[in-house]
């Protein structure tokens, strides 16, 4: 395979750099492309087996900024080509990426079934709650009440809960993280790709243009807070009890349903079997039955008995 | 007794051959089963299919399907014959009539001086004498329950008809008996004792008495190679894994069910695998995912699911992604006619989608060719790497016919290709054909490709260039050109210059190619050539067209607003010829011999 087969280079940041963001400046989304160099400079993949995925809208850009195997597919469809990728290529590290409108939108009814099917990727969304690309429409994540070109007096329907949709989807890996907080965002970044099966982390990712201002309330240096999620430690002490157990859902709705802006951290975290495992073990009981035959020969015995 | 004497259809018209011993030869006989589809008609269809196969006869089979979930009359027609077989046959020799309105709905579609074996337990009402049909009444019902021992009720109802007619017939009984014993075994030892009473007691029925004769249906003469047995979708289902199709994905829809039912059951045996996604527009979503992966992939629909998967062929031929997709056309616009045919989606195969995207189309002509179809589509999808529509239909899906069995020593375990890619890679020569990197294999120079939907240049960056954009138009259309200068003319079957030349494409091969002979009796030359690449369509067909006063573009699709078919209009337009017209028709129901006859016969001498 590749030139190098006593001493692997190093994937660095620059190895993974491609072309420069197209995103207005100050936007958070190079927040989290930084963040997502780093984690991958830390885990070290072999280059060629990431996989980065992504459908239309500002963040979806994505795949042209990392240098990987890549797709740029259409509108609110990532999900699914990523299913397919994964599915079929147990080898590689398969990423997705997009924004509100892409994977709550119109991309919606594919998150809750990749999420039901637990299939192994990761999927960063970058909330921004704006159609930023098509200049300030609504989104599925706008707050009621926010002007935009499609609502000129102020958004009437009310916005999804993401973490309540991926939670009840059935993703076994839900964090919530900010793109103002990097080292946080390398977290749950690291966490999610570590996570066998579906895992999602939801950025909050601001649009200056847009919607200038919006997360200010989760950060720090605009004068918010970021609450971070205690997670339990299950050392028995009395401090434990109030933390908060991960593979708890009703919990995770709990705080899923705490008045914005909420918290931040891992708001669900399940082990459960992959479509990717359940599906290999039919394929292996299959080929078990067939004797392991070569295509030509498995397809001789279909045609015997059709005779 | 005159099955065929007076009826000008050729599957009859060698007629009987003699009649010694209340025997009577019989070169074709076409039996349609009238009853209930929960009666298990299609099982009997299906049983005398096979023993044809293995007999060295031509079958060709037709059936209607309620849609609804259970219950609504269905019927299944066989033609079974010791010549060439090329359509289901226009009227029936025999019928078997399961109910009163089974016999109503279908005695009209029985030839003069036919037999009509009906059960008397239900039909009350037959018109004796009319057209010298004969009745026969028997009672099936509760002659089967009686067999059976009176636990099972109706069931058994079409094996117990199976003996009737395999003794009516003079069939090979110990052949038709291990076909049970095989079919029916699988499903445990009490269904199988059951179906063999039933049988038994049909095949000692003495029907022979009641009808006053019995018929030897000729065997034909022995093929080279083993004959199989089976119907399209399952014959395009084995092709495409021929072809080496290991992933796919798709969403229920009929009549292309079948087919990915079939997928996700083969597949994993060949260590691949199908999976029924969310819907449409997810299952040609993961299809492409798999296919970008670096394995062959298909997905499909039928009409409306085809639709939905318009915006994301349109990626395919932009990102040149090869795609086998296939679709089995039914009845539409919308919900339509869901369990009838018709050959309405050729446009949409060509052009549906948005902006200039040209992809390949191509049309198989009988069940065997479903097979070789979808194993093509497989090989020009990865060659031109570009999405492939294999248009099939309702009638091709479910019809029964029996074809020589393939050579499989073509057959091989499909490589995924990991190989470095140097510096030289690029996805998109302008000189030369695309064949992509798929993940996980290495770029020597470090930079990686990304697929993508908007318009690119060489190397797949994203470009808003006027030029570039014309010139990746350009290469996406030529390539299909480059196609068509592989693609040989089509065969003239009948006369090479005349009168008339029939043009066809897809299910409609049979009845087109049975109604030239018929054609000719009338004193009107004719040919017929027949179209399985729609997309490109092969280079000079003018010189053929030339050598006829009219060209008739034969298909099951609607005239449109200016008087042509689908086919017809693309022809048309590209040879500005007005003497292609067309026959259309939108009955959902596949095209009788004798509906061509008469069309063209207008067509030459109006009246």
């Amino acid at each position: 395979m590749s030139s190098t087969t006593d001493e692997p280079k190093k994937l660095t940041k620059k190895d993974l750099s491609a072309d420069h963001p197209t995103w207005c400046p100050g936007c958070g989304d190079f927040a989290v492309l930084a963040a997502f160099f780093k984690v991958l400079e830390k885990l070290q993949i072999p280059h060629e087996k990431i996989c980065t995925i992504a459908g239309i809208g500002c963040s979806s850009r994505f795949p042209y900024f990392v240098n990987s195997h890549g797709v740029h597919f259409i509108h609110g469809r990532a999900l699914p080509l990523a299913s397919g990728v994964s599915l079929s290529r147990p080898d590689l590290h398969v990423f997705a990426f997009g924004g509100d409108g892409d994977g709550y939108s119109i991309g919606g009814n594919h998150l809750d079934h990749a999420a039901r099917k637990n299939i192994n990727l990761t999927y960063v969304v970058m909330d921004n709650f704006v159609y930023g690309l098509t200049k300030k429409q609504t989104s599925p994540t706008s707050p009621e009440g926010f002007k935009s070109k499609t609502d000129p007096t102020g958004a009437i329907d009310r916005p999804i809960n993401p973490m309540k949709k991926l939670v009840y989807g059935g993703a076994s890996f839900v964090g919530r993280t900010h793109a103002a907080q990097v080292k946080h965002m390398m977290e749950m970044f690291e966490r999610a790709i570590k996570h066998p099966g579906f895992s999602v982390v939801e950025v909050q990712s601001e649009c200056v243009v847009f919607y200038p201002g919006i997360f200010d309330n989760a950060n720090p240096r605009k004068g918010g807070e970021f609450e971070i999620i205690e997670e339990k430690k299950w050392d028995d002490t009395e401090e434990d009890k109030a933390r908060h157990d991960v593979t708890d859902e009703n919990a995770a709705y709990e705080l899923a349903s705490l008045q914005y802006p909420g918290k931040f951290g891992v708001f669900y975290e399940a082990d459960r079997p992959t479509k990717n495992q359940l599906e290999q073990q039919w394929i292996d009981a299959s080929r078990e039955k067939v004797g392991d035959k070569p295509s030509a020969e498995i397809l001789a015995d279909r045609f015997a008995s059709m005779k | 007794m005159s099955v065929s004497a007076t009826s000008d259809s050729p599957e009859t018209s060698e007629g009987p051959s003699g009649s010694a011993e209340g025997v009577t030869e019989l070169q074709n006989a076409i039996i349609r089963f009238a009853g209930n589809s929960q009666d298990g008609i299609q099982t009997i269809g299906a049983f005398l299919a096979k023993l044809a196969g293995r007999s060295a006869r031509e079958v060709m089979t037709y059936m209607t399907i309620p849609s609804t979930i259970s219950g609504g009359p269905s019927i299944f027609q066989v033609h079974l014959g010791s010549g060439e077989v090329l359509s289901a046959g226009d009227e029936s020799d025999f019928l078997v009539a399961f109910y009163q309105h089974s016999y109503d709905n279908h005695i009209a579609s029985l030839k003069d001086g036919g037999i009509c074996i009906y059960d008397s337990d239900h039909v009350e009402e037959v018109k004796k004498g009319e057209r010298g049909i004969v009745h026969v009444g028997i009672p099936i019902t509760s002659t089967t329950v009686e067999a059976i021992g009176g636990s099972a009720r109706d069931r058994g109802k079409n094996i117990f008809v199976l003996g009737l007619i395999t003794q009516l017939f003079q069939l090979k009984k110990e052949k038709l008996v291990s076909l049970i014993e095989k079919q029916l075994g699988r499903k445990g030892e009490s269904v199988l004792r059951n179906a063999m009473l039933a049988f038994d007691s049909g095949f000692a029925y003495p029907v022979g008495d009641i009808v006053g004769q019995q018929f030897d249906l000729k065997e034909g003469v022995e093929k080279a190679g083993d004959q199989v047995t089976t119907d399209g979708n399952t014959a395009i289902t084995l092709g495409l894994i021929a072809g080496g199709v290991r992933y796919g994905a798709g969403y229920p829809i009929t009549p292309w069910s079948t087919i990915m039912e079939q997928l996700r059951s083969e597949l994993p045996k060949y260590g691949g695998l199908f999976v029924q996604a969310e819907d449409e527009l997810g299952a040609v979503a993961m299809a492409i995912g798999f296919a970008y992966s670096g394995h062959v992939a298909i997905t499909g629909s039928s009409g409306p699911g085809l639709s939905l998967k318009m915006e994301a062929l349109g990626y395919a031929t932009m990102a040149e992604i090869p795609l086998v997709v296939i679709n089995v056309q039914r009845g539409g616009p919308s919900t339509g006619l869901p369990t009838s045919v018709e050959q309405s989606d050729l446009m949409q195969a060509i052009y549906g989608s948005h902006g200039d995207a040209p992809r390949i189309v191509i049309a198989p002509k009988n069940v065997e060719d479903c097979y070789y179809t979808a194993i093509e589509a497989c090989e020009v999808a990865k060659e031109y790497s570009c999405p492939v529509i294999v248009l099939t239909d309702q009638a091709l899906a479910s019809r029964i016919e029996a074809f020589s069995e393939p050579d499989l020593s073509s057959v091989v375990d499909p490589e995924l290709d990991q190989e470095i890619r140097g510096e030289e890679f690029k996805p998109y020569p302008l000189d030369g054909l695309t064949k992509h990197a798929p993940p996980g294999a290495p770029m020597a120079e470090g930079k990686y490709p990304v697929v993508t939907g908007l318009e690119h240049d060489e190397w797949g960056h994203p470009s808003g260039n006027p030029e570039m954009h014309q010139r990746m138009m350009a290469r996406r259309r030529n390539k299909l050109k480059a196609m068509a200068e592989t693609l040989s003319l089509p065969e003239i079957y009948g006369d090479e210059s005349g009168d008339v030349l029939l043009v066809g494409w897809g299910s409609t091969w049979g009845p087109i190619r049975e109604s030239v002979s018929r054609i000719q009796s009338r004193d009107i030359s004719v040919g017929a050539i027949h179209l399985r690449h729609l997309n490109p369509l092969p280079n000079g067909l003018e010189k053929l067209f030339a050598s006829y006063k009219h060209v008739v573009v034969v298909e099951m699709n609607d005239e449109g607003l200016y008087g042509s078919g689908q086919l017809a209009t693309l022809l048309r337009s590209r040879y500005c010829d007005p003497k292609i017209t067309s026959i259309c028709k939108t009955d959902g129901l596949t095209y009788k011999v004798r509906e061509i006859v008469e069309k063209i016969e207008a067509i030459v001498s109006p009246a």
